[in-house]
């Protein structure tokens, strides 16, 4: 999922602070389960701005949707967000995006700070996995990916900083490039990573979209 | 021969090397450069000039290079891949070669955080191989990464480093295995204080027949003191430095610990001289170049030989 953190609360507060109707709008989706902008965190933001602002001077509205990445859902807030003249998406930037890309004309807000592609370790405690490279190695890298875990994004690691099994930038950092090792040595597979991986195509440089097979055609009827 | 490089000449000819290392100022104080140069000249085979060590700003590594030529000393330019994407990587390399620099070393580079622009972003576009995969490609096949024709190929001793003493221990010789395939000609090991550690990794590389196709130059830095050891024990990530060393630095009187250490650093070389695989010492007297006559002396490789 995505994993993300609510902006410190003052920025937020400042964004906002000219505007007279303010909609918080959450997601359902992967902030809602890493708890920082599902409807909860919608009502506990809202009911932080009340306190700040006071009722009379910004009113704020609450709504939740399914998903925002999804025009689907956003076009549920369609009657509603003609009422306000700002909105704050509690939303991954991709979602923030997709609402602002709903609502041209109105300014949106971002009340989080998009953090990665991770998975969760337990209530409230989220890893990064994924940088979403394009070429995906976890098949020879034992299933532990490069990219993310290595500090450096080595794809022939270790480093020579590697401590123990430690990464360099902090002890209680494990060293990717040693848990691989460990994995693929307990499958007997150390081969694969004797064999020099060549340089990435570094496919995540500019702005990517996907059109799975079977669907070009559809695509290229709605004419985008 | 693939560079003609002074470094190359004194291995082909069987000479056992002795290498330097220069740190290039933070700033353009070319004096101190220079001064700094000074002292390894005729003293050493080729010095080593860091690209931005420790993530600290400095003066580029190709300049600090072409300075350390003028003063008589062939340099061994550095590159890490933390700084450049494989563009600037290949431009810098025709532009060192241009200017008559013929080795460089294939380096990783310590993270961003450790230096004084934490907030920067690593590029690592290519890793320390495929770095050295391009420098053999560059030079042998005359072609960039891309692929295209290079109009004047560089033609560079490739170096590449090494850390013997890394867990797992077993995996340490298959990484240099690795460094060979990818087309390092010469590898300096990072610091050696455990020498257990590193005859046992020598004699891998002989036994995988590696020593036959790459010149292996164990890191050698003579202690200053007490503090230094402790310091590098505890807080450089990837050093080895056993007790005993420390135990015998804080043996002698206070006054003779940097001379103690210069001893030991002596004695680790006396060996390396007649173990079978190493084809030189690589001398990292950090911040203490004007000591390099001195241990050069004392370490007996002087005079060098003129190849
Ligand atoms: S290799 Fe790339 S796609 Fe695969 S997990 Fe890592 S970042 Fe994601
Ligand atoms: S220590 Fe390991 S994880 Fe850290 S940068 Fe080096 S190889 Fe990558």
């Amino acid at each position: 999922m995505i994993v993300a953190e609510r902006k410190p609360f003052d920025e937020i507060k400042n964004m906002v602070s000219g505007y007279k109707k303010v909609l918080t709008v959450g997601c359902g989706t992967c902030v809602a389960v890493c708890l920082a902008g599902g409807s909860k965190e919608v009502e506990t933001l809202n009911a932080e701005l009340n306190l700040a602002f006071g009722k009379d001077k910004i009113e704020f509205g609450a709504e939740t949707v399914e998903r925002q990445c999804d025009m689907e859902f956003l076009a549920e807030l369609d009657a509603k967000a003609d009422e306000y003249d700002a909105l704050i998406s509690m939303a991954c930037g991709a979602g923030i995006q997709f609402l602002a890309e709903r609502f041209p004309n109105k300014p949106v807000f971002p009340a989080v700070n998009t953090s990665f592609i991770g998975v969760n370790l337990d209530v409230g405690w989220y890893e990064e996995k994924c940088r979403a490279c394009g070429t995906c190695v976890l098949g020879l890298t034992g299933g532990i990916c490069p990219v993310t875990l290595c500090a450096k994004s080595l794809f022939n690691g270790p480093c020579g900083g590697t401590n123990q099994k430690s990464c360099e930038i902090d002890k209680d950092q494990p060293c990717a490039w040693y848990k691989i090792h460990e994995r693929l040595a307990g499958q007997d597979r150390l081969g694969q990573i004797i064999e020099i991986s060549p340089p990435n195509d570094w496919s995540n440089q500019k702005p990517r979209k996907v059109i799975q097979p079977g669907y070009e055609e559809r695509v290229k009827a709605l004419g985008r | 021969m693939k560079s003609g490089s002074n470094l190359e000449k004194i291995l082909k000819a069987g000479h056992f090397a002795f290498t330097g290392e220069v740190g290039p100022p933070r700033g353009a104080n070319v004096e101190a450069l220079r001064e700094k140069v000074s002292y390894l000249k005729g003293n050493v085979d080729m010095a080593n000039i860091t690209d931005n060590q420790t993530a600290m700003v400095r003066m580029s590594s190709w300049a600090a290079s072409i300075i350390c030529m003028q003063e008589g000393v062939e340099p061994n330019f550095q590159m890490v891949c933390r700084d450049r994407n494989r563009l600037a990587m290949q431009a810098d390399i025709l532009g060192a070669y241009a200017h008559g620099i013929r080795n460089m070393l294939c380096l990783s580079g310590d993270h961003q955080q450790f230096g004084d622009h934490p907030q920067s972003k690593g590029v690592f576009d290519l890793d320390s191989m495929q770095l050295i995969g391009m420098v053999k490609k560059m030079r042998d096949e005359g072609k960039f990464l891309g692929g295209a024709d290079i109009d004047g190929p560089p033609e560079l001793f490739i170096g590449a480093a090494a850390n013997p003493f890394a867990e797992p221990f077993e995996w340490r010789v298959h990484r240099l295995a690795k460094k060979v395939a990818a087309g390092a000609d010469f590898v300096q090991t990072q610091c050696v204080f455990n020498m257990e550690r590193i005859r046992a990794w020598v004699a891998q590389a002989n036994d995988m027949g590696l020593t036959d196709k790459v010149a292996i130059l164990p890191g050698i830095t003579p202690m200053k003191s007490v503090g230094m050891a402790k310091y590098m024990k505890n807080k450089v990530p990837g050093m080895d430095v056993p007790d005993e060393i420390i135990k015998r630095l804080q043996g002698v009187d206070k006054k003779n610990v940097a001379d103690e250490g210069i001893k030991i650093a002596c004695e680790q070389i006396e060996e390396f001289k007649e173990m079978k695989g190493v084809a030189g010492v690589h001398l990292m007297a950090i911040e203490w170049e004007h000591k390099v006559p001195e241990i050069a002396e004392r370490a007996g490789v002087l005079p060098r030989p003129e190849v």
